[in-house]
């Protein structure tokens, strides 16, 4: 019984991937969109650094910061507005009626999610570090692979929660997914160091230090910029591990009592609110 | 503003039965059916299907059934419609072997083979509500949900719809199905027994000959009359009138009346009553009793106007 459950739901999780990554690649303005844009503000910062006469690993922080900030677009716009934009089509009803975990769905999504945009964010890095000739560092490709995954896996628990918040929503998932995208820009420090740079004030560290790419992105770049090890990096690595303990059973908990309140409110379904 | 879309309806469907649920908008055939299909949680009561309670054994509730509604968007437009048919297979946990057989059978059978490879954004609507039909066959349900299947669908598509529903229902998988629907010539053709429903209330429910065989005494006529602006309301207070509904057409500046009646002198009076307003009479055709007119016998007025009225 287990085993079919599970089986059940590991298709589940595969055929939302592939809807995803099918999905996606049909559109090529993607191309546009998530690739040349972001190369073009990338750029922005890493002219003005220069101009500044920045260390040269100023953009290398710039670019890392660029590839990552993609994962938290695609958390934002395709993992936490989706379950809005499924009730608008139609096929969340589909979703809440077949014999499946709702886990399974918003983890195919997540899935389908990063393979998506760890295409999209390897082609950044590639074009940004060949164009400006970025020094990289790299000594621990482990340390840089865990460091990575991390992140990758308390991002996306992130989106599952918001996933799972914006269950309710009508029209403000979009609003409020527009309110999210430019504070962790600035705060997540996509562009400049948060940590170790002597320039943020303790108080922006603090606020940032409650979003999951701070870290990720810190550690990240302490690994392949400035050649740091693990042992450099264990605050990192322990704050990215807390974030997915809390926050993945956090998204389950949040989607169970939405679910139970969109059924006794009569809103799971309801659309155009 | 809390409003009861429900009120104390009482129900039993057997299975293998085709089960229609019969009422205007806002009458609550949308409401029961999510309560069903486990999307909504009543406020107060038990439902059961296959006698899996809805509220506490949702989980095996959706094993059994599938629900189909009109008007959706049967998946995703960018996916084809063997994809879509692919995707919602593997929400059931198919094999590829049996997804792939049942995804052919089920184009063959509604028709629509011809469209397998095309994207679900560029079907028809009459297409995408194959779709739709197609998908909610996918696992095999022992109890099909629908709710306004045929809503905005072209007569052919309709009736193609519908027989393939009776065909699945009694024919083929002894399947039962609860229908919702507003378009009573659908409810007559395809179910079993129909329950009426108006206001979250079970007004009726017995088969379509037995309801309509309650009506054989009355006089029903349909009568055309020459004005498209007269208010028809004084009728209500006159003796004898059981109900009546209206039609106006402003292209031919008329308005159709259907009468139901205790007999023929209440509708001699009618006549006399509407010559003296200067009406006039444009033709009296008898009509046998329909679904429409057992709903006008409990509520006084047709569908529409009673959709007017909520």
């Amino acid at each position: 019984m287990i085993r079919a459950w599970l089986t059940r739901n590991w298709k589940v999780i595969y055929a939302r991937l592939w809807v995803r990554v099918i999905g996606n690649n049909r559109q090529p303005a993607w191309i546009v969109a998530e690739m040349i844009i972001p190369v073009i503000t990338l750029s922005a910062y890493i002219f003005m650094y220069r101009m500044l006469n920045a260390p040269a690993i100023y953009s290398g922080f710039v670019i890392l910061g660029g590839t990552m900030i993609a994962f938290w677009a695609n958390v934002l716009w395709n993992m936490s507005a989706q379950f809005y934009w499924e009730k608008e089509t139609g096929t969340l009803e589909t979703y809440f009626t077949a014999p499946i975990s709702r886990m399974a769905i918003l983890l195919g999504m997540a899935l389908g999610g990063i393979v998506n945009t760890t295409v999209r964010a390897a082609s950044v890095l590639t074009v940004g570090v060949l164009i400006f000739q970025t020094p990289l560092m790299l000594n621990q490709p482990l340390t840089a692979v865990l460091m990575f995954a991390l992140t990758i896996v308390a991002l996306y628990a992130l989106g599952m929660l918001f996933a799972s918040l914006f269950l309710m929503y009508g029209r403000q998932a979009w609003h409020t997914a527009n309110l999210l995208q430019e504070p962790v820009y600035f705060f997540s420090g996509s562009y400049f160091p948060i940590f170790g740079s002597g320039g943020i004030p303790i108080l922006i560290q603090a606020v940032a230090s409650f979003i999951p790419l701070t870290f990720g992105l810190d550690g990240i770049r302490r690994v392949v910029i400035l050649g740091q090890g693990i042992a450099d990096v264990w605050i990192d690595v322990v704050a990215l591990v807390v974030f997915i303990i809390i926050l993945l059973p956090l998204a389950k908990f949040a989607l169970n009592y939405m679910e139970n309140l969109g059924k006794r409110e009569g809103r799971l379904t309801l659309r155009w609110q | 503003m809390s409003v009861k879309a429900l009120d104390g309806v009482s129900i039993s469907i057997e299975e293998g039965e085709i089960f229609g649920m019969l009422g205007p908008n806002g009458a609550g055939k949308t409401t029961l059916i999510k309560i069903l299909s486990t999307l909504l949680l009543p406020t107060s009561g038990e439902a059961y299907v296959s006698g899996f309670d809805v509220a506490k054994e949702s989980g095996e509730v959706r094993k059994i059934i599938s629900v189909v509604s009109g008007g959706e968007t049967p998946g995703y437009g960018i996916l084809t419609a063997q994809e879509n048919l692919w995707f919602f297979s593997q929400l059931y946990g198919l094999s590829s072997k049996s997804a792939k057989e049942e995804i052919s059978r089920l184009f063959k059978d509604l028709d629509f083979e011809q469209f397998a490879k095309t994207r679900m954004s560029k079907l028809s609507t009459g297409y995408k509500q194959r779709l739709n039909l197609a998908r909610g066959m996918l696992n095999n349900p022992r109890i099909l949900f629908l709710d306004e299947p045929t809503l905005g669908l072209d007569v052919m598509t309709s009736k193609k719809l519908r027989g393939y529903i009776i065909d699945w229902s009694k024919r083929e998988r002894k399947g039962t199905v609860l229908l919702t629907t507003h378009y009573m010539a659908e409810a007559d053709e395809m179910c079993d027994r129909v329950a009426m429903i108006a206001q979250g209330r079970i007004l009726a429910c017995d088969s379509p000959l037995a309801l309509k065989e309650k009506l054989k005494e009355n006089v029903i006529t349909r009568l055309e009359v020459s004005s498209v602006s007269t208010n028809f309301d004084f009728m209500e207070k006159m003796g004898g009138i059981i109900g009546y509904s209206q039609t106006r057409s402003i292209q031919t500046d008329t308005t159709t009346l259907k009468l139901m009646v205790r007999d023929e002198s209440v509708l001699s009076k009618i006549v006399g009553t509407l010559e003296k307003q200067n009406l006039r009479i444009l033709s009296s055709v008898p009509e046998e009793p329909t679904l429409e007119d057992v709903y006008i016998s409990l509520c006084g007025r047709g569908f529409q106007e009673a959709e007017v009225s909520e």
